[in-house]
């Protein structure tokens, strides 16, 4: 593979310290070498002026379907979506058919992912058998199989007991326990947030407090095992502030919130289109603020997607009986920089870091970083470009996107996954050039 | 374009106002019989009803029979809809034969607004899950004005299971338009504080005597046996705390009316003797469902109506 050289482009790596003008070289799968005028005989030349050179992008929540529900998506399919939302890097949930609860399936995901995948896939495995929480699943098979995590997302554990003692377990593992803070008595037959639009709109309503009193319950156990625990799609005002006092009293508590979670509301389900119905529900525009000034704060460690993909079929039906959740991959940077870095809450360093160093840290991985001898992997954006999301024109199998139609400023550009373009933006000059 | 009737929150109180004065031309006069009219003739008025229901149904039924349309009415059971059609798919079938309006009632809130974005013919709502059930609370603001001069002005108790109430919520936002003083009143579970801001003039009591307290008009909601989801209250406490006795009355205007939209649990939450009482208006209420529901059916498929705009 020849080396790839990166020039001319502004290069933010949170991790050196750096923001300024610089090129790339990569070589082997790994960057080689960062600065000024590098020059490199039979490099291939990636001309990155005017644009926004960063580490690859890590998304650590995403369901990819395979196995057993490919119809919506498969490790394929979603490793495109991913490649064209500028990821490197994704993690994907233990949901599947059947559920990744043991190291075959890790296997399975892992060989798929190495053979079909354009980016780099680190499954996470379930904290329970078939995720029905009770007995454990094979957590230390599946460790070394190679999870990153474990999480039953959106089967959570409901017993307390089987929680603190998956809790030990991932501990002595050197694991981080991801959960879906949602508690499901509190939200059953729920199909919104609860509040005023619920209220008008005659859907059941999914309240605040079933978040909240599952972050305070596992915020409770991960500081008696000592466990890196991670809450996943953090949305409530309440949840926001109990994960920054876990970590102001200093234990090692993180979360991530989704792109819909800062760029919409409940109040946007007005139409009963199911394209807004996911969990955790889009809350009020009070949650939606305290998730935005936990981004800004520090309170929110990373930016994930979610990406939950589902076929039109099930989701062209009675609001109630959609299934939850949306597409996201490829909108995620986008909304990013509309609702936060043009709005000026953030600054593009803050905004690489929740996409990089953040979830590389919450995970452990060795990477996100353009640090001499990490992974080659970059994404390559344009904070400026005026472009319209068709989600007909999507990689994703599944089509379930609120954001179809939404003209954005700023997108990502070119996807370069250990050493190799694995995707690029069509634009005017690409085109001609072809 | 899809100019049905989905709801009576989108409308304004000029086209409340429409509807209002058009079914007064057909209310029946006393002992007379109903002429047949043919304005509708040669239109087809499909009833699809997702959910049990006697007195919508039949009311619509014969409201387009009134005004000479041909009608066609399905219920779940009997239809593809038990053999696992979709909704988009059956009504997909349903629009192929081109009826001029379709009359939907269905379990799920949302359900009709969701096909109107997915189908050109004018989709009139009969009822959808706990949200809103529009010609309901048009004939009640009709029935009302049988016995008072204006909406303007009176003070208007509900009482029952809100939170689960299509009713409560059409008749909210009708009355609101008005400047009516809208008292709602139930058990804490099923009284969220956010349905005071649903609409202008809404206020909330969990006592049923502060409600009824100087009320013109009480509204009495069916406890909704089918829709209790949550933990509810026995049936012995919520007639002892919710429940019409004739004793509440008289804390009410004198001459105060009492409705019920129907099919009263008689025990349950209304006592028999109210039920029965002169001041009851229930019956009349189904009379005049039948002319708000050819008001209704004329403007939205009569070809001489700008699609649903009033005039």
């Amino acid at each position: 593979m020849p080396a790839l050289l990166v020039k001319n482009g502004r290069v933010v790596d949170p991790a050196s310290k750096l923001d300024g003008p610089a090129d790339v070289l990569l070589e082997d799968g790994h960057v080689a070498a960062v600065g000024r005028n590098l020059e490199r005989s039979n490099a291939e030349v990636f001309d990155a002026t005017g644009l926004i050179v960063a580490p690859g992008f890590i998304d650590m929540h995403v369901h990819l379907r395979e196995p057993g529900i490919e119809h919506s998506e498969t490790i394929e399919t979603g490793a495109r979506a991913a490649a064209a939302g500028g990821f490197t890097s994704i993690c994907c949930m233990p949901n599947t058919l059947p559920v990744n609860d043991n190291a075959t399936v890790t296997s399975y995901i892992i060989e798929r992912a190495r053979q079909q995948a354009v980016v780099n896939v680190f499954p996470i495995g379930a904290i329970t058998r078939d995720s029905a929480g009770k007995e454990l699943a094979a957590i230390g098979s599946m460790r070394n199989a190679g999870i990153v995590a474990i999480s039953d997302d959106g089967r959570p554990v409901m017993n307390a007991r089987v929680m603190r003692r998956a809790m030990q377990i991932a501990k002595s593992l050197g694991l981080p326990v991801i959960d879906h803070c949602e508690d499901l008595h509190l939200s059953e037959g729920g199909d919104m947030h609860e509040g005023l639009h619920s209220t008008q709109l005659g859907l059941r309503g999914i309240p605040s407090s079933s978040e909240d009193v599952m972050v305070a319950r596992d915020i409770v156990l991960a500081e008696t095992t000592g466990v890196r625990f991670h809450v996943a799609h953090i949305s409530s005002r309440n949840s926001i502030a109990m994960v920054a006092y876990a970590k102001k009293m200093g234990l090692p508590v993180t979360c991530e919130a989704t792109p819909h979670h800062f760029a919409l509301t409940d109040a946007d389900v007005g139409t009963y289109d199911s394209n807004y119905k996911m969990k955790p529900p889009l809350r009020s525009e009070c949650d939606t603020a305290a998730v935005i000034e936990g981004i800004v704060s520090g309170t929110v460690d990373a930016i994930a997607t979610d990406h939950a993909p589902h076929p039109g079929s099930e989701k062209m039906q009675e609001f109630e009986k959609c299934p939850f959740g949306i597409i996201g991959l490829e909108t995620a940077l986008a909304l990013t920089l509309e609702k936060l870095y043009h709005t000026g809450k953030i600054t593009l360093a803050r905004l690489v870091e929740l996409y990089t160093t953040g979830p590389a840290h919450i995970l452990g991985l060795d990477r996100g970083t353009l640090r001499v001898g990490s992974p080659g992997d970059l994404t390559i954006f344009d904070t400026e470009l005026a472009w319209t999301y068709d989600v007909n024109e999507s990689y994703s199998k599944s089509k379930n996107s609120p954001f179809d139609g939404w003209k954005f400023r700023g997108a990502p550009v070119a996807t370069i996954v250990n050493g190799k373009p694995v995707w690029q933006r069509e634009t005017a000059t690409t085109a001609a050039n072809r | 374009m899809n100019a049905g009737l989905l709801g009576i929150e989108e409308l304004t109180r000029a086209q409340v106002e429409a509807f209002l004065k058009r079914a007064k031309v057909f209310q029946p006069l006393e002992g007379q019989s109903f002429k047949k009219l043919d304005s509708l003739k040669g239109k087809l008025i499909v009833n699809l009803f997702f959910e049990a229901s006697t007195r919508t149904r039949t009311s619509f039924e014969i409201a387009a029979k009134r005004l000479g349309a041909d009608t066609v009415s399905i219920t779940a059971s009997g239809s593809s809809v038990s053999k696992g059609e979709s909704l988009v798919d059956t009504l997909n079938t349903l629009a192929a034969m081109r009826p001029n309006a379709i009359v939907m009632r269905h379990a799920a809130s949302g359900a009709p607004h969701f096909l109107a974005r997915h189908l050109a013919i004018p989709i009139i709502n009969a009822g959808d899950g706990t949200h809103e059930h529009p010609t309901q609370a048009l004939l009640d603001a009709l029935t009302i004005l049988d016995r008072r001069p204006a909406l303007e002005g009176l003070r208007v108790a509900i009482i029952g299971d809100i939170a689960h109430s299509r009713v409560a919520r059409s008749n909210v936002h009708l009355l609101s338009k008005f400047g009516v003083d809208i008292v709602l009143c139930g058990p804490a579970t099923v009284l969220p504080p956010e349905l005071a801001r649903i609409a202008p003039g809404v206020t909330l009591t969990t006592d049923i005597r502060e409600a009824i307290q100087g009320a013109d008009v009480i509204m009495m909601l069916r406890v909704q046996l089918e829709r209790q989801h949550d933990a509810p209250l026995s049936a012995g406490e919520y007639f002892q705390f919710y429940g019409l006795r004739l004793e509440h009355l008289a804390l009410a205007k004198p001459d105060a009316i009492v409705m019920h939209p129907g099919p009263i649990n008689r025990g349950r939450e209304l006592a028999s003797e109210v039920a029965d009482f002169q001041r009851s208006v229930i019956l009349n209420q189904v009379e005049n469902g039948v002319a708000i529901r050819m008001a209704v059916l004329e403007r939205i498929v009569g070809e001489h109506v700008d699609a649903g705009v009033a005039r």
